[in-house]
């Protein structure tokens, strides 16, 4: 009886970890684009200035160390906005000059964002061949 | 001198006039709509990791280490975004989610495939070679130049 | 011969007759309120390959509506044609009345060009210079989104100010000769800078334009607003028709909504979410040819202001910080 109970609250302990992960990547994904958003609706920044802004931001807040803790915090929250995109930049670019010296400062931001770039190329080169827009009529 | 005959009225007062007739979209509407997709799509990535860091995933792409990880979430992100372009799905989602479906990663890929799909009618390479960062462009030109700069002033500091 | 009158109103003496109109629009603009009045529609693709293509055919197939529908004249008969429209270097006019085989003098007025055409070509027929001269524009949603936003499938929200590039082209025939609704003068507009630098709201870089055309039209000729049973806008917009009134207020004119109105608000209705309105060269002619000019000919109006209105810009001056530039130009058509 007692053995059983014990494993059903690790079950159950275990359950509400990962919960809380999900929920952790939500709220932090979901804050960061309402930022955005608000940044889009009360300024005159466009779109595209906001993006370079998020990436640009993600780089230098990593470096001053405060983006890890947002990173800790929210998980896919954290690394999937744009800002995600300049944490990576970052990480990659101090790996990089920790082991290559001062070719890294060159080589370790794209390297550690490389999957993503190319990825986007080659299905947009294959999206290019076999789909079309579509008109906006409906 | 007046270009125009319309004597009473000048810059200031027009931007004044044009402040009153403005229409704004609802702000908490949007906020609403931009925080529900974006974290949407965090909780999508969080799903994919969880599938990679634990049974059946593991079998497929063995053991990854932290780095290996967000490596491959980014992967499919990515995919997922391209996906759903070429499907012509994204942008009616991004005409509801605003910042949303701006801000993933997922909205960079939307911002990579879609220039590519649209200017296919210009040839391969003036068109969709040419054209393809576009939108992108930027965020990797600035990304990047910021990398080099911390990483520079990173090799300075580990080495003084 | 045409006598200037006022500052910038030019009085046409001969007769210039509209003998006919056609238009062809797209799937959106159908369902729209004036749907009845559209009598062709096609998909926007209009199965050709690329959108400039299709707005090429656009034009192709309105030129060839226009002639087929109006009896007494042939191919040969048309002296010239007048058009225009948005895309670099009116690539779509061009391409559309190639097969024509008549004279074609390209018009870049932006969103103004059907008036534009209107003006220019009865003066041309008014000074004996041509019998029958075509005015035709066009513009296309996608491949006008293509030139000045973003690509189609890129998510992007649009805002409310921002409106909506109206598919379809239309056209007119002017005539010395025949019945019809007459141009009777014509007044050329002057562009105005009032510093608005948003390209999220056409309408509003526009208004001041069209309040001042229509002001000097109506100070040249002496007329008050009442003289016309319509005065109509091309493509302010719901905003820019509100802000167009609001300066001819300040200015002590008054029109009423019901005298005043906007194409860009007959086209569509608000639940097609096209944010503010239509806009477009193809806004304008297709509303003029397939609406007005049926008013006109059923004798429901009798005399017709017709202000058409462009925002004078291209991407490059956008990016460049210039603000948007408004003309606007006023055709007065009376039975």
């Amino acid at each position: 009886m007692w053995p059983t109970l014990w494993l059903l609250r690790i079950e159950v302990f275990y359950f509400m970890d990962i919960l809380m992960d999900y929920i952790c990547a939500f709220v932090t994904g979901g804050v960061l684009c309402v930022i955005a958003q608000i940044l889009i609706d009360k300024t005159k920044l466009t779109p595209a200035r906001i993006l370079v802004l998020y990436v640009v931001s993600g780089v230098v807040l990593t470096a001053v160390g405060l983006y890890e803790h947002v990173v800790k915090f929210g998980g896919t929250g954290a690394t999937v906005p744009l800002t995600g995109f300049g944490y990576s930049l970052c990480k990659g670019v101090f790996k990089a000059v920790d082991e290559y010296g001062f070719r890294g400062i060159f080589t370790g931001g794209l390297e550690n964002v490389a999957t993503g770039i190319v990825m986007a190329i080659v299905f947009a080169l294959i999206a290019s061949f076999v789909t079309k827009p579509k008109s906006k009529s409906r | 001198m007046e270009s125009d005959n319309l004597t009473k009225l000048d810059d200031k007062k027009y931007e004044w006039m044009q402040k009153k007739r403005n229409q704004k979209s609802s702000l908490l509407k949007n906020c609403v709509m931009a925080f529900l997709f974006g974290g949407g799509f965090c909780v999508i990535a969080q799903g994919y990791k969880h599938f990679i860091t634990s049974g059946i995933g593991v079998k497929f792409l063995g053991e990854l280490d932290e780095a290996a990880v967000s490596a491959h979430v980014a992967l499919f992100m990515v995919f997922l975004g391209a996906l759903l372009t070429a499907l012509n799905v994204y942008d009616d989602i991004g005409k509801h989610a605003g910042a949303g479906s701006v801000v993933p990663i997922t909205g960079f890929a939307n911002s990579v495939v879609s220039p590519a799909m649209e200017f296919r009618s210009e040839g391969h390479i003036l068109g969709v070679g040419a054209q393809m960062f576009v939108v992108a462009g930027p965020v990797i030109v600035y990304g990047t130049f910021a990398s080099v700069i911390v990483g520079l002033i990173y090799y300075l500091v580990s080495r003084g | 011969m045409a006598v200037k009158c006022g500052n910038n109103t030019i009085m046409l003496e001969r007769p210039v007759h509209i003998i006919n109109a056609a238009c062809i629009v797209g799937q959106k603009e159908k369902e729209g309120p004036l749907g009845q009045y559209f009598d062709r529609f096609e998909e926007d693709d209009f199965n050709m390959d690329t959108w400039e293509q299709a707005e090429a055919r656009f034009v192709e197939e309105t030129y060839r509506k226009l002639l087929s529908e109006t009896s007494g004249i042939n191919e040969a008969g048309v002296d010239c044609i007048f058009g225009g429209d948005l895309l670099n270097q009116c690539m779509a006019s061009a391409i559309g009345v190639k097969k024509s085989g008549r004279p074609y003098l390209g018009l870049f007025g932006a969103c103004s060009t059907m008036t534009e055409s209107m003006l220019v070509g009865s003066l041309t027929v008014d000074g004996g210079g041509a019998k029958n001269v075509v005015c035709i524009t066009s513009s296309h949603f996608c491949s006008a989104e293509k030139q000045f936003r973003f690509p189609l499938e890129l998510g992007s929200q649009r805002v409310p100010s921002s409106q909506w590039t109206v598919t379809g082209s239309g056209a007119v025939l002017l005539s010395s000769e025949g019945e019809g609704p007459r141009i009777t003068c014509v007044t050329p507009g002057v562009i105005c800078d009032y510093n608005v630098t948003d390209t999220n709201n056409m309408g509003a870089g526009m208004a001041p334009a069209a309040a001042s055309t229509i002001m000097t039209h109506l100070a040249d000729t002496g007329r008050s607003p009442d003289y016309y049973d319509m005065v109509v806008t091309g493509d302010l917009g719901s905003i820019g028709h509100a802000l167009c009134k609001d300066i001819l207020k300040l200015h002590d004119v008054n029109v009423t909504d019901g005298l005043y109105k906007d194409c860009g608000m007959l086209i569509f209705k608000p639940e097609q979410e096209t944010c503010s309105g239509g806009s477009g060269c193809g806004c304008c002619a297709s509303v003029f040819s397939a609406y007005l000019y049926r008013l006109l000919k059923e004798k429901k109006i009798n005399k017709l202001l017709l202000v058409a209105t462009g925002a004078l810009m291209s991407p490059v001056s956008a990016k460049q910080g210039e603000p948007i530039l408004g003309v606007a130009h006023a055709v007065a058509i009376e039975n």
